[in-house]
């Protein structure tokens, strides 16, 4: 495509951006009639359309407090998420509540956008995204933050947040890359950590009190009754101060009546709150075809370099009737064919056994397949599976070592032993599947090559027992490779990080070791990415407020789509940070491979996750150490912190209920 | 070892066969063929219709198409056929698919096939284009050039690569008139309206319009907006595009 004529510039400072874009439509009009046009000239138009089966448009004014929630990836990517589709619903379920959806739009729209002076657009009532009270943002990956600046730019809304003085919408961040905003602090004016459920409804009282009381103070009266909540994190109200050397000296309320710490929000009793009720139908395709039910919350087998596993504990559990319920209506509502049963470790529901039997037995002959997406190195995992998949074909499964060797998996907590996982993959292949997926990382705390080269040692083991077990030589084993990031909130978060030149380097001696083997070569797919992304990913995680020059930089030097590879650029990134990084001590390295002690103020420490920072540096120096911590969930709490700073406590089964009833018979109280 | 095979499941075979005509309208026109297609199984299961299935590892439930229209133009002739498990009353079929699916795809009538050879029926389509910002003496004068010509030649991308032929040939009718009904003082806007034949590589309403712009420079300044009204056997005397269904009802 050729370069297309930019006649609205970017990023105008303009107090009236917004009003040439809404080009004298009143606020809340549909602005579809003039984005039509531009579809006829666009790949795959139907995702900015909308009018999803159970999608929602409400009244403009009706409403007393409108959301856009976004989530900063294209539609194909952004519209199964499940935290937008969850919030979507408990705020439209609200009468006086209104929530659009909008996704980042590519590049070839855009262009036609700034040409035409069309918004950003929700893709429900295509609304302009300038009109309503709030953009929140999802952020699962911080390589969302250049979209975002992409969109807050086409809504006509200035990228600054202290350049916000009007009734433009408030930006608020969330999502896992929200406990740590810092790197783009100034773009936001707030944050929320944890589950979105009760804090959208928190916000939205906050806004409506507000707006009934006639707005005082504007706008900084809002954000300073919602950072006084001790639950909402609005940057502004912080100023962060560095020490010559370039690390952070500390980071402090500007005001006296600001809390010096803000907290994450923990969802209790996720029974009752059985959402998605009517998940979203999309009609474009998408990366999950599929109806997603959250079957637990939170995590604690503590694997070390697991972010999730970290922020979102304890573990909170679905019972088998909630599940089921869960199931049963979303199936009614859409008619998917397939149902995944989604947490971060699904085979670790204490009832997970009873729910896959019921649930197969339930849709066995419905033509639904039930699928468990993580799973983790265990023979019992195999048994699951094959309960999943009575009458459907075997072909892959997924396992997850993460670590090539027995040290490395000490290291990082994962206990999985080699005979594990032997075991493992034997019962699969001997069940009938063809195909296992191993996952690992590479570039984690203290690895050296000999711990990646395990990984083809492994693999040639998975193989040479897959084919004495199966008695053929067509299995195949995939061994997919990520790059290690270390993360905020984890054990990990003083580590250094990898340079991708040796992460590249280890990469290729592994794909050596396994290409060059006559016996199992063949028999062994290699999947991996080279480690300069990971170098990227790994500023923004780490970063502070200083990186938010980097990130606007190298949007304004063409960055979209940064976890795409065919818009990715490593170089306009170095270049970028280099420019905007120039006058400071700091660079990229600084950021990424350099290793941070005890006594160092972290970018995120006035963000409280609920670990005690005690714990962490302890569980670091056990990690190096090659100590491993056992599953609060069965042996002793190990005083990580979160359900005493937090007042939350595990919550899982036995529930005594381990059958359902059948759908669809009444009940005997009838 | 084990599920190597296909599990043995008692696969109902198909009790009645019904055929769907569809209409693909306002934002809507920009789903693709595969969309709809996902749209469709996902509302006879909503619907909770007796869809057959084929049998094998992967089931597929029973359902054919025939000749979609492109991406982003609108269609009230669209069709499809499924098969069930049990026989339904295709009044109930129609409504009951129709709630299921979302406003913009809508069925518009349902037959139980009772003929083979339905898309041996499906001769010609016919078309509306309408181009908003084109006067109508300039379309007609190009439209005019586009039908003095014998043959012209338009390239497009199919699957196989680029492919040139005939554009002119297949088109037995095109005549362009005024929006019936436009209120006065709204922008211009013409009308082309096309029956074209449906050949091997069949001509669409862009290849008419790649056409108009080959032979008479025709460039209409906003994407035009197409409709495929009719789809059907073709009346060679009046150029009619008739009703598919006929047979099927026994008119």
């Amino acid at each position: 495509m050729s370069a297309p004529v930019t006649e609205r510039p970017f990023a105008q400072p303009a107090d009236d951006s917004r009003t040439l874009l809404r080009a004298g439509r009143p606020s809340g009009a549909s602005h579809f009639d003039r984005l039509e046009p531009l579809l006829a000239k666009v790949t795959k138009p139907i995702q900015y359309v909308g009018g999803e089966v159970n999608s929602v448009v409400k009244d403009w004014d009706a409403a007393n407090v409108r959301w856009v929630l976004m989530y900063p990836d294209a539609y194909e990517v952004g519209a199964p998420n499940q935290g937008v589709q969850i919030l979507y619903e408990v705020l439209n379920e609200r009468e006086h509540l209104l929530a659009e959806r909008c996704y980042a739009v590519w590049p070839d729209l855009e262009a036609l956008m700034r040409q035409a002076n069309v918004p950003q657009f929700t893709v429900d009532g295509h609304r302009a995204v300038g009109d309503f009270d709030v953009l929140g943002i999802s952020f699962s990956t911080e390589l969302g933050y250049t979209n975002m600046l992409t969109t807050l730019d086409l809504a006509g809304i200035p990228l600054h947040s202290a350049d916000r003085h009007g009734d433009e919408p408030l930006v608020i961040a969330g999502g896992h890359a929200a406990f740590n905003p810092e790197p783009i602090a100034q773009f936001l004016d707030a944050a929320v950590l944890g589950d979105g459920e009760e804090a959208v409804l928190l916000i939205s009282a906050v806004i409506e009190a507000w707006k009934a009381e006639g707005r005082p103070e504007g706008r900084e009266g809002l954000l300073l009754r919602l950072a006084q909540t001790g639950s909402v994190y609005v940057p502004r109200f912080y100023d962060v101060h560095y020490l010559p050397d370039g690390r952070i000296h500390k980071v402090a309320p500007n005001r006296p009546d600001i809390p010096w710490r803000v907290s994450k929000h923990t969802l209790m009793n996720l029974d009752e709150w059985s959402y998605p009720k009517k998940p979203l139908v999309p009609l474009a395709e998408t990366v999950h075809e599929r109806m997603s039910v959250e079957i637990f919350r939170g995590c604690t087998r503590g694997c070390r370099f697991c972010q999730a596993g970290m922020i979102t504990r304890p573990v909170r559990e679905r019972s088998i009737t909630g599940v089921a319920e869960i199931v049963e209506r979303g199936l009614q509502a859409t008619g998917f064919e397939e149902v995944g049963l989604l947490s971060l470790s699904s085979a670790d529901h204490s009832e997970i056994a009873d729910i896959a039997r019921n649930l197969a037995d339930r849709y066995e002959d419905s033509q639904t397949s039930l699928s468990l997406p993580s799973t983790r190195v265990d023979a019992f995992n195999v048994d699951l599976a094959n309960e999943l998949s009575r009458n459907g074909r075997r072909s892959g499964l997924t396992f997850a070592p993460e670590g090539g060797s027995e040290r490395m998996r000490k290291v990082i907590n994962k206990l999985v032993t080699e005979e594990d996982l032997i075991r493992t993959v034997t019962t699969a292949y001997a069940a009938g599947w063809r195909h296992v997926k191993l996952y690992f990382m590479c570039g984690l705390p203290t690895e050296t090559d000999d711990d990646v080269l395990q990984i083809a040692t492994l693999a040639k083991e998975v193989i040479k027992a897959g084919r004495e077990v199966s008695g053929r030589r067509d299995i195949k084993c995939t061994v997919s490779i990520g790059g290690f990031v270390p993360k905020p909130h984890t054990p990990f978060q003083w580590a250094a990080q990898l340079d991708h030149e040796s992460t590249d380097a280890r990469l290729a001696k592994l794909k050596d070791a396994i290409r060059s083997d006559r016996e199992y070569g063949k028999a062994i797919g290699l999947r991996y990415h080279d480690g300069k992304p990971g170098i990227v990913e790994g500023i923004l995680s780490r970063g502070d407020r200083r990186v938010g020059r980097v990130i606007e930089q190298v949007w304004r030097d063409g960055a979209r789509f940064d976890g795409w590879s065919e818009h990715f650029s490593f170089d306009r990134w170095m270049a970028s940070a280099d420019a905007a990084l120039q006058d400071e001590v700091v660079d990229v390295d600084w950021f990424t491979i350099r290793e941070r002690d005890r006594s160092e103020v972290l970018p995120w420490e006035h963000l409280d996750s609920g670990l005690d920072v005690e714990w962490l540096w302890e569980d670091w120096q056990d990690a190096l150490d090659e100590v491993a911590v056992e599953d609060c969930r069965w042996t002793p709490c190990f005083d990580c912190g979160v359900c005493d700073q937090m007042d939350t406590q595990i919550q899982i089964g036995p529930t005594g209920v381990t059958d359902l009833p059948m759908p669809g018979l009444p009940s005997c109280a009838n | 070892m084990p599920s190597r095979r296909p599990p043995d499941r008692n696969i109902a075979p198909v009790a009645q066969r019904i055929r769907l005509r569809y209409a693909r309208r306002g934002r809507l026109r920009f789903s693709s063929h595969r969309d709809f297609q996902r749209a469709l199984e996902r509302a006879i299961r909503r619907a909770g219709l007796p869809i057959a299935y084929s049998a094998g590892f992967s089931p597929h439930p029973k359902i054919s198409y025939a000749n979609s229209a492109p991406t982003g133009a609108a269609s009230e002739a669209e069709y499809v056929e499924i098969g069930l498990t049990h026989e339904r009353d295709p009044v109930h079929v129609l409504a009951e698919l129709d709630a299921a699916l979302p406003p913009g795809l809508d069925i518009v009538d349902a037959v139980v096939a009772r003929t083979p050879d339905f898309a041996a029926r499906l001769e010609a389509s016919h078309w509306l284009i309408e181009l908003p910002e084109v006067s109508v003496p300039g379309l007609q004068q190009a439209r005019d050039a586009f039908w003095a010509a014998e043959a012209i030649e338009v390239e497009r991308m199919a699957k196989s690569g680029l492919r040139k032929f005939d554009a002119r040939g297949p088109v037995v009718l095109a005549e362009v008139r005024d929006p019936q009904g436009a209120p006065a003082g709204s922008a211009p806007c013409a009308i082309l309206e096309v029956v074209v034949r449906h050949v091997t590589m069949s001509v669409r309403p862009d290849d008419v319009l790649a056409a108009l712009r080959r032979e008479a420079d025709f460039e209409p300044p906003v994407p035009p907006r197409v409709t495929r009204l009719a789809q059907g056997p073709l009346d060679l005397a009046t150029y009619a595009v008739g009703d598919p269904f006929a047979p099927d009802r026994g008119d």
